[in-house]
């Protein structure tokens, strides 16, 4: 099968569902969520028999013009599946969140307003997938935006609620300037180049004379993907948006659409990184952005009262770990995986912890109905079970041994230490031990404090399975890695 | 087959989550694993002990135990016993089990995976597993301030947590394996330079972890507040981790690095043995004052590989420190079991609130003066064959017409330890079984046989090893 085929389906299961949609009772719209959960499940079963052109050479879909556009290789597949699994995860913790969805965006015991919070987010699947296969700037800036636009209406999406709409205009506002910058910067690299093409701009040789408008273009570009990242100084929209979004809009926020910017980045900095003369700078660009990443992130999380909000600081903490991977500027080799391969791993890991945490955040939001730390309060109590897989998860977060999160922070440490990034490494550790203190924080609120008068909290059955699953997985990829690094050969 | 001895508890652990008896299946995995722990001991050059399970491939990263020698083998001995013994002393709060024996369980899962180890990564990942629930369990079920002591001791071993992490990745990269013999076999790949910044990262780290002065201050409080299992299992065997590691990693690895820190380390661990031991002196409460003394008997075993360091061929300073290592455990695991027992009889743990409960419990309080005397270093019991192997070692290489190293006169300094011990243990035996009986201690109730068991379990391995020594420095050698 085309590999573009899954793009295709994916599109179409948008379409499908936003029309269903409009025929069914206004009752309850779950149905549309578990629909397209089974839908992104069957495309994400088809990545397996998707091939490029490479497989059949004498196919007729293998010779048309959109392989210009279009590639599919190992790091396209393993991002589709990465955007395709994360789609599903958020679209059944819609499901499960459609109570507060509802009671902001229509009257009363009517879910009216919530049918189209589950197609949204196919199409902006269906634009990372793209994203993951894009060759040339053009189309990775066409999937990106397709991303984007998406997100400036799912944050908006609970009209009623001021916190959202205050969202909602943050994002769309700060989003739109850095698309500027990204187009801006676009239309300067191929004023100097003449292509748009990633592979090509590798090939356009850095003469002293006519490289500083090109590395103007790629300062600009990567202001643009420092928004869509979360990267120091374009950081700012992130915990003001991340709070007033609705909750499995900020999950797919701060996974997807930072995996988005992170293949994007992958794929522009790749060329720019195999030619002499543009990695050096482009490489001490990476290591500065990323040292205030992981200075901003983790140490304004340390104050931080709010879960939601918290999470927010920690997306950034996390970009800055990733940053740091990629300013180590390593190509896999028989020795160990290079950066590309290790920032995937990081963000598969950063996936499944992040995601975990938000299911057990959106049903504490909805029963305790607040998102503080103290809202927390004593679960280890009301609610042992749940309060062990969600210390798994923070743990995770946090970074300690045998979970996944500590094979990611891992494998970044030993990349960086290989390349000698010695202030990159040293600010890390400091990260590391205050991302201890402020998710251990979530931790201590739970065992340590007694509930009062907090209600038990009961996790519904799709969120309990998925809490289960994503747990599991955690502890699995902690002491098991291969799984994923085969997903990378 | 060293892998069933790992997970024994860790699946006994899952099965109390799953709604199996707590107490029951704790004592049973445990009563299991000191039987397999004893014939490992006995059998640890066995290859069929190795087990190996690759992980990753690139880097290669193997789930793999062994014992490279016997060092590991007595370690393991050390975390069976006194977990059985745990398990069996400890009594949990009303609807508090699972949690209570479960986080024994899984601290004793975590500390025999750490030396158990063949790889660097799981060597240092079990370590952290098994804090977890130490941190948890005082926060929980701790006593006074629990709390703000958690929370301290959380942060102070983090930190020492990620500090060691930096310098055993630094390390792994250097060597560019993370199979700890293919590290000491690849040992010329560290260079001096980098030897001695490692060398300071590992002994801050290992040090927090050992609760090496001045980065003591979280264990006295940690100690006197965790759940009794808590408290032996942490006190006697997962704070053995820090010194395990550096015999095993550090100074196979960096003995110049080591040597260029010898001297603030003799310093440290003089703080250790001399300051600290002031301090358990001036200690109000039978608790805080057993904290500080495991605190200041660490300072003897920093002696010994202070001593390996200075003399890397020296034949006596590894075998000192581990059977010390042993020795501690076990002895200060019983006194902390006995603590707690005379909490629960009495009521109290002020020395100034007890007097004269050898009259109303006199089993109890023989048992506590044979854990008192071992703690001392009491010929016939192992402290004291650990620590005149110390002393001894630190001596073994001194030429005598060169006068004396910095070595010697850090030893000659310490052995005023023995007598600071001498005078807080005999005084609070003084102050708690003798004397006139008071109003708490006039109807406290004796210890019963199932009682004894668990504290005749450690005593007869603080004998054993103190009248015959050989029986583990065979196994070291």
């Amino acid at each position: 099968m085309p590999a573009y085929y899954l793009e295709a389906l994916t599109v179409t299961l948008g379409l499908i569902l936003l029309m269903a949609e409009a025929f069914v009772s206004s009752k309850s719209k779950a149905w549309v969520g578990i629909t397209a959960a089974l839908g992104l499940g069957v495309i994400l079963a088809l990545t397996t028999i998707a091939i490029g052109p490479d497989a059949r050479p004498d196919a007729s879909w293998a010779k048309w013009p959109l392989w210009n556009f279009y590639q599919f290789d190992t790091l396209a597949r393993f991002y589709k599946i990465f955007a395709l699994v994360t789609t599903a995860f958020v679209v059944l913790l819609s499901v499960d969140y459609r109570k507060i969805l509802a009671r902001f965006t229509d009257h009363p015991g009517s879910e009216n307003g919530t049918g189209e919070f589950y197609a949204l987010p196919v199409f902006a699947c269906a634009g990372m997938m793209f994203l993951a296969s894009a060759k040339d700037l053009a189309g990775a800036f066409v999937a990106l935006e397709l991303v984007t636009i998406t997100f400036y209406i799912l944050v908006a999406y609970m009209r009623r609620n001021v916190g959202s709409l205050e969202a909602g205009v943050k994002y769309l506002i700060l989003g739109a300037l850095s698309t500027g910058f990204l187009v801006y910067g676009i239309a300067w690299i191929y004023g100097t180049t003449g292509t748009m093409s990633f592979s090509e701009i590798s090939n356009f040789k850095f003469q002293v004379s006519n490289s500083s408008g090109l590395f103007f273009g790629i300062a600009l570009v990567m202001v643009g993907l420092g928004f869509k990242i979360g990267a120091v100084p374009m950081q700012v929209w992130i915990p003001d948006v991340y709070q007033g979004a609705p909750t499995p809009t900020t999950a797919f926020l701060s996974v997807g659409s930072k995996a988005a910017g992170f293949i994007l980045m992958i794929r522009f900095l790749e060329p720019l990184l195999a030619s002499e003369s543009a990695r050096g700078p482009v490489l001490k660009l990476l290591i500065i952005l990323s040292i205030a990443t992981l200075l901003f992130g983790n140490l304004a999380a340390i104050p931080q009262t709010n879960f939601k909000r918290l999470l927010a600081y920690s997306s950034i903490a996390h970009a800055g770990f990733l940053l740091l991977a990629l300013a180590s500027g390593a190509s896999g080799s028989e020795e160990g995986p290079g950066s590309t391969q290790v920032v995937s791993l990081y963000l598969a890991t950063y996936l499944i912890m992040t995601l975990g945490v938000f299911f057990i955040l959106a049903q504490v939001r909805i029963q305790r109905d607040g998102e503080s730390i103290q809202d927390f309060n004593g679960l280890g109590q009301t609610n042992p079970t749940l309060a062990l897989a969600l210390t798994i998860l923070l743990a995770a977060l946090a970074g300690v041994p045998l979970t996944a999160g500590f094979i990611g922070k891992f494998f970044v440490f030993s990349l960086a230490v290989k390349a000698g990034l010695w202030a990159g490494v040293g600010v890390a550790f400091i990260a590391a031990a205050a991302g201890f203190y402020y998710y251990l924080n979530v931790v201590r609120a739970m065992w340590w404090v007694n509930p009062g008068q907090k209600a038990e909290v009961s996790l519904p059955v799709i969120s309990k399975v998925c809490v289960g699953v994503l747990t599991v997985a955690t502890l699995v990829l902690g002491i098991w890695p291969q799984p994923i690094l085969a997903l990378l050969k | 087959m060293l892998a069933l001895i790992v997970f024994l508890p860790i699946i006994a652990f899952i099965a109390i989550l799953l709604g199996a008896p707590a107490r029951l299946t704790a004592i049973g995995a445990a009563a299991a694993n000191l039987a397999l722990g004893i014939y490992a001991a006995f059998t640890w050059q066995c290859s069929c002990w190795a087990f190996s399970l690759p992980v990753l491939e690139n880097p290669a990263l193997h789930l793999a135990f062994g014992f490279p020698d016997g060092m590991s083998a007595v370690m393991v001995l050390l975390t069976v016993i006194v977990t059985l013994a745990a398990v069996l002393s400890g009594k949990a709060p009303e609807g508090r089990e699972k949690l209570y024996f479960g986080s024994s369980l899984l601290m004793s899962g975590g500390a025999l995976g750490a030396f158990a180890a063949a790889d660097l990564f799981f060597f240092y990942a079990f370590h952290e597993l098994a804090l977890i629930p130490t941190f948890l369990m005082i926060g929980i079920l701790g006593r006074g301030d629990r709390k703000e002591i958690a929370w301290k001791i959380t942060i102070y071993l983090g930190l020492g947590s990620i500090i060691l992490l930096a310098g055993l990745v630094w390390l792994a990269n250097l060597t560019g394996t993370y199979d700890i013999a293919g590290m000491i076999a690849a040992k010329d790949r560290v260079d001096p330079v980098s030897q001695k910044s490692i060398a300071a990262l590992l002994l801050v780290g290992f040090g927090t972890l050992v609760s090496l002065f001045p980065f003591h201050s979280w264990a006295a409080p940690a100690y006197a507040s965790a759940p009794a299992p808590i408290a032996m299992l942490h006190a006697g065997v997962l704070k053995k981790f820090g010194l395990y590691g550096l015999l095993r990693v550090a100074v196979p690895l960096l003995p110049e690095g080591l040597n260029a820190w010898l001297i603030p380390l003799l310093v440290l661990l003089l703080g250790n043995i001399l300051w600290c031991g002031l301090v358990t002196i001036s200690q109000k409460r039978l608790d805080g004052m057993l904290g500080n003394s495991s605190v200041m008997h660490m300072g003897y075993i920093f002696l010994a590989i202070a001593a390996l360091i200075a003399f890397p061929e020296n034949p006596l300073a590894q075998p000192a420190a581990v059977l010390l290592m042993f020795a501690h455990g076990v002895s200060i695991a019983l006194l902390f079991g006995l603590a707690d027992r005379i909490e629960r009889n009495t009521g109290s743990l002020d020395l100034s609130d007890l007097g004269g409960l050898a009259k109303s419990a006199p089993k109890l309080a023989f048992i506590f003066g044979i854990a008192a005397m071992a703690s001392i270093g009491l010929p016939g019991l192992a402290n004291f064959s650990g620590e005149v192997l110390v002393f001894l070692s630190a001596f073994k290489t001194c030429d005598g017409t060169a006068g004396l190293g910095p070595v010697q006169i850090a030893c000659i300094l310490s052995i005023w330890g023995v007598v600071i011990s001498a005078v807080y243990m005999l005084r609070a035996y003084r102050s708690i079984f003798q004397g006139p009986a008071v109003k708490s201690t006039e109807s406290a109730a004796d210890l019963t046989l199932v009682d004894r068991i668990p504290a005749v379990i450690l005593i007869l391995a603080l004998f054993a090893v103190g009248l015959y020594p050989n029986l583990l420095l065979n196994l070291l050698r």
